[in-house]
């Protein structure tokens, strides 16, 4: 049976929408499948309904999302199979590889010569005391909720870590006129950044937008306070105050919500869970897919591009996406590859001139030891197993605990509902401090298929061949 | 002067409970180990301590089988007293689910085999049907036509059963190597250098834990063990209020609330990925037998490799070559975790195995020997 | 905790969260609902029992399960509201029903 489509994508942000515009037009038959039932994904969130119905919000949120109208318009143009509100739970095989997803109630499966998997990014977890008490979130999960909601915080809030996407965070709140009650900066890597200093320059807007964020939030007169070096969130049942270390001195603020951030990480799942090989960043401090200029994994039939592929934010993703469709486009016989390199190099310009600015931005915001690998025993790490950092690194040094897949079946750290998402990074980086070892060569959990939930019904009704020689009694 | 009273290949269940065994009969065990990733058989088990499918036509099987079953509960509270780890092991007694008059029927006549088998140790079981085993599991569906019960059976978490055994291999002074591989052997009657990670070891005693390892190192001391993967595929659910009284061979709930289903059984070779032509039957078997399941959230699913002789029955040997080196072997590490750790152990310091496993020893693969599967 | 930015001309639908009486504007997650209304803890754990909320709005946490017409351990987060829908805590394991 030949495949359905030629290319499927999964994921509908930057990277995703670019890779569908550029492979439809270039002939190929593009199926685009993606959880949200709107195209933008996290970067573009509910740009297209947030512009017909809360233009005014669209100025708060600033020129960089407004952007996400356009991809999002020629995107809807394209001609696409576009399933919207669809979960992939699996993609498995090579020569012959098939994409199982779940949506409006019914699991289906849908065959491609090529798949390219864009799910983006997702906020590293920020394991600190009390983060797992109601009252505590992600800038992250604030400025989704902007986007798609028109919600904002109420009462006293306080955001506290490092990163872009904190500062983008406070100045959007400030310009709905929501002020947050302080900005508390974890420690960043001045003279480590400095020298990387140059690509970030020469890339297009980066410092004006810096600067301009850091203006906005001094002229709103927010407490900022730098070099943060520990954060506790205390509460009973409530985050009620934050204590932070800064300078030396110990601190506590009251607050009614506190927001976490210290970057954005793949969003690696899927890639996981089909076994593609990944490497180490030490300087995002993540695990990333080894992937060819094109976004070629190692499985021939799966292309990555996006966050998901390491942190390059959304204009880079686009690109990227331009980029491995151009690929699946030259590997399904559709264009020569020496085409795909010459219509490649106005992307790959773009992608240049965008990821001259991550090393700095990299550099700047690694975040240090503390923040990965909390040093506190009783800080909560896996949060749907309530495993806390004590006990994994009791297990590493006194029983010799090998790697995060003994330490998940010994303690079943990875083994709740979100697989490893929350709890991943941070359980290999507290094996790789306790054993001395750089955490590349710690590995990672093994991350199992459904990595979306479907019930043993869906399973049961799956249109694949059934095997009762191999089961049953 | 050797460092080690004895050396084990494989921190496994099988491992590690031999090596527990010895170090609590104040021995100096020594247990190598493979690296966090590995054909690791203990990682993916389903967790049953079962007797009612084990040793047709083999009764030494069942014997072994039973007497297991019976150790667990002293297995378990001592590695709960030694290491505060509960193995969350049970003993309600156990359901084959049957799904059609067939099933039924075979399962009977397989049923008064092991019971004629037994002879004079008895083996008590009852065939139940629709509403006898609605009365012991109400939540089956109408489809179910009956179970096969014996009170022999029961259930333990693998996971917790290994971190425990590990726990108490440290606690009794025993030592745990991982990420090694066994570079070389070197063997003499009763004297083993074993080198793994450029480091060499030295024991008068040698056990081979190492699963599917231990058909190339079983070569190293003259020991035959032509064990071959067989995949299982296994799906467990969300956790939910306690619905299942007691294990069936098919599906159980652990103590957490989390519902197992399982297992295939097929020849993959060394691939240890899941399919989904496997995850689709054993899902409709699963919903057929218990309906409410078509509506529980999965979490995860896996395939991990048994670990299988030709015949199904364990391989219990010394070799006549190196004495001192024994191979110990089976694809019930949970159910048999008992026997190893309290038996096997101390066969191993006597440097004898018992005549009750002679049926066990490699000699049934030299031959045209004869077997049942078991 | 939260409130709802003005000069929206988004239509309105209303929902019932806890047993309460709720009008949200198209668009809204559960979650979001969940936490207009002010909720504090929406779930508490299989586990402990601890009281745990919405973290991360997008799908990867899983500390947004609630039931969600009667369905329970539903990520709210990714569940869009429609008129009339029930939206509840989820209390510790669910119970399972044919």
């Amino acid at each position: 049976m030949s495949p359905a489509f030629d290319l499927a994508i999964v994921g509908a942000g930057p990277a995703g929408m670019a890779a569908a515009c550029t492979a439809a037009g270039l002939g190929l038959s593009v199926a685009v499948l993606d959880e949200q039932p709107e195209p933008g994904g996290q970067i573009y969130r509910g740009v297209e309904r947030l512009a017909a119905t809360r233009p005014k919000q669209l100025e708060w949120l600033g020129p960089d999302y407004a952007a996400g109208l356009e991809l999002t318009r020629a995107f809807r143009k394209t001609r696409v199979e576009y399933f919207d509100g669809a979960q992939v739970w699996q993609v498995e095989g090579a020569s012959e590889a098939r994409l199982f997803y779940k949506r409006r109630g019914a699991v289906g499966i849908l065959t491609a010569k090529k798949f390219l998997i864009a799910p983006g990014a997702m906020e590293r977890p920020m394991p600190v005391p009390g983060w797992t008490l109601p009252g505590v979130m992600t800038c992250g999960s604030v400025q989704t909720m902007l986007k798609a909601n028109g919600l904002a915080p109420k009462g006293r809030f306080i955001l506290a870590g490092c990163g872009p996407l904190l500062l983008l965070l406070a100045a959007q709140l400030v310009r709905a006129g929501i002020k947050p009650a302080a900005i508390l900066e974890t420690q960043i890597n001045r003279w480590a950044a400095l020298p990387r200093l140059p690509g970030f320059l020469a890339a297009p807007g980066y410092l004006g937008k810096g600067l301009g964020l850091l203006r906005e939030l001094k002229t709103a007169g927010i407490p900022y306070h730098k070099g943060v070096t520990r954060l506790a969130i205390k509460g009973d049942s409530q985050a009620r105050e934050i204590e932070y270390t800064c300078g030396g001195t110990t601190r506590t603020e009251p607050l009614d919500l506190a927001l976490l951030h210290q970057g954005v990480v793949p969003n690696g799942n899927l890639a996981w869970s089909m076994r593609l090989e990944h490497e180490w960043d030490d300087v995002q401090r993540t695990f990333r897919p080894v992937l060819d200029a094109w976004g070629r994994s190692s499985n021939a039939a799966v292309l990555i591009a996006g966050d998901a592929g390491g942190i390059i934010g959304a204009k880079g993703a686009e690109a990227m996406g331009r980029i491995a469709a151009f690929a699946a486009a030259a590997d399904t016989g559709k264009i020569s590859s020496g085409d795909a390199n010459a219509r490649a190099n106005n992307a790959r310009s773009v992608l240049a001139q965008h990821s001259g600015a991550r090393p700095f931005l990299d550099a700047l915001y690694r975040p240090q030891q503390q923040w990965v690998a909390p040093p506190d025993d009783d800080t909560m790490v896996c949060r749907c197993e309530e495993v806390r950092a004590g006990e994994i690194r009791r297990l590493v040094t006194e029983q010799q605990c090998p790697g995060p897949n003994q330490m998940k079946s010994f303690v079943r750290c990875g083994m709740g509902a979100c697989q490893g998402r929350l709890c991943g990074l941070t359980t290999v980086e507290i094996i790789a401090e306790c054993r001395g070892l750089p955490v590349k060569d710690i590995g990672y959990y093994r991350i199992r298929s459904p990595i979306k939930p479907i019930t043993v019904g869906d399973l049961a009704t799956l249109d694949v061949p059934k095997r009762e020689e191999a089961v049953g009694l | 002067m050797p460092d080690y009273d004895a050396i084990i290949i494989g921190g496994g269940l099988v491992g590690t409970a031999v090596a527990y065994g010895l170090a609590r009969r104040g021995k100096k065990a020594l247990v190598l180990d493979e690296g966090d990733i590995a054909y690791r058989a203990s990682r993916g088990n389903f967790g049953l301590v079962w007797v009612q499918s084990k040793g047709f036509g083999v009764p030494e099987y069942q014997r072994w089988t039973r007497r297991s079953s019976e150790d667990w509960a002293m297995f378990s509270a001592e590695l709960q007293k030694e290491t505060g780890i509960c193995s969350g092991h049970e003993r309600p007694g156990g359901v084959t689910i049957c799904l059609s008059e067939e099933e039924f029927s075979k399962r009977a006549q397989r049923m008064a085999q092991l019971h004629v088998e037994a002879g004079e140790t008895n083996f008590q079981y009852e065939m139940l049907d629709h509403a006898g085993l609605k009365k012991l599991i109400p939540s089956i569906g109408p489809e179910v036509v009956g179970a096969s019960f014996t009170p022999y059976d029961g259930h333990a978490n693998p996971l917790y059963t290994l971190r425990a055994l590990h726990a108490a291999l440290i606690k009794h002074g025993g030592t745990y190597v991982p990420n090694i591989k066994v570079e070389r052997i070197d063997a003499a009657p009763n004297s083993f250098c074993i080198t793994a990670g450029g480091v060499t070891y030295a024991a008068p005693r040698l056990v081979l834990g190492a699963g599917l390892g231990n058909n190339p190192l079983g070569k190293l001391v003259g020991l035959n063990v032509p064990v071959r993967p067989s995949r299982g595929q296994i799906i467990v659910t969300e956790r939910v209020q306690p619905v299942l009284p007691m294990p069936t061979l098919m599906i159980r709930q652990t103590v957490e609330g989390t519902l197992m289903i399982g297992e295939s059984r097929e020849d993959a070779g060394f691939d240890d990925t899941t399919s989904p032509e496997i995850m689709r039957t054993l899902a409709e078997r699963a919903v057929k037998t218990f309906p409410f399941l078509r509506n529980t959230r999965i979490v995860r699913t896996w395939a991990a490799l048994r670990v299988m002789a030709p015949d199904g029955l364990p391989i219990y040997e010394q070799s006549s070559e190196y004495p001192g080196a024994f191979v110990c072997t089976c694809h019930s590490g949970v159910t048999l975790a008992a026997a190893h750790a309290l038996h096997y152990a101390g066969y191993v310091m006597e440097g004898a195995l018992p005549a009750e496993l002679a049926r066990f020893s490699t000699q049934r693969f030299d031959a045209a020997h004869v077997s049942t599967a078991a | 905790m939260f409130q709802l930015l003005p000069d929206t001309t988004a239509q309105t639908l209303t929902v019932i969260v806890n047993g309460e009486t709720v009008t949200v504007p198209h668009g809204f997650t559960a979650a979001a609902a969940m936490l207009l209304c002010g909720e504090s803890a929406t779930r508490t754990t299989a586990l402990s029992g601890e009281g745990r909320a919405p973290y991360c709005m997008m799908g990867v946490c899983f500390e947004c399960l609630m039931e969600i017409n009667g369905e329970p351990n539903q990520q709210g987060c990714l569940v869009t509201v429609a008129e009339g829908m029930h939206i509840n805590r989820q209390q510790g394991k669910r119970e399972v029903r044919e």
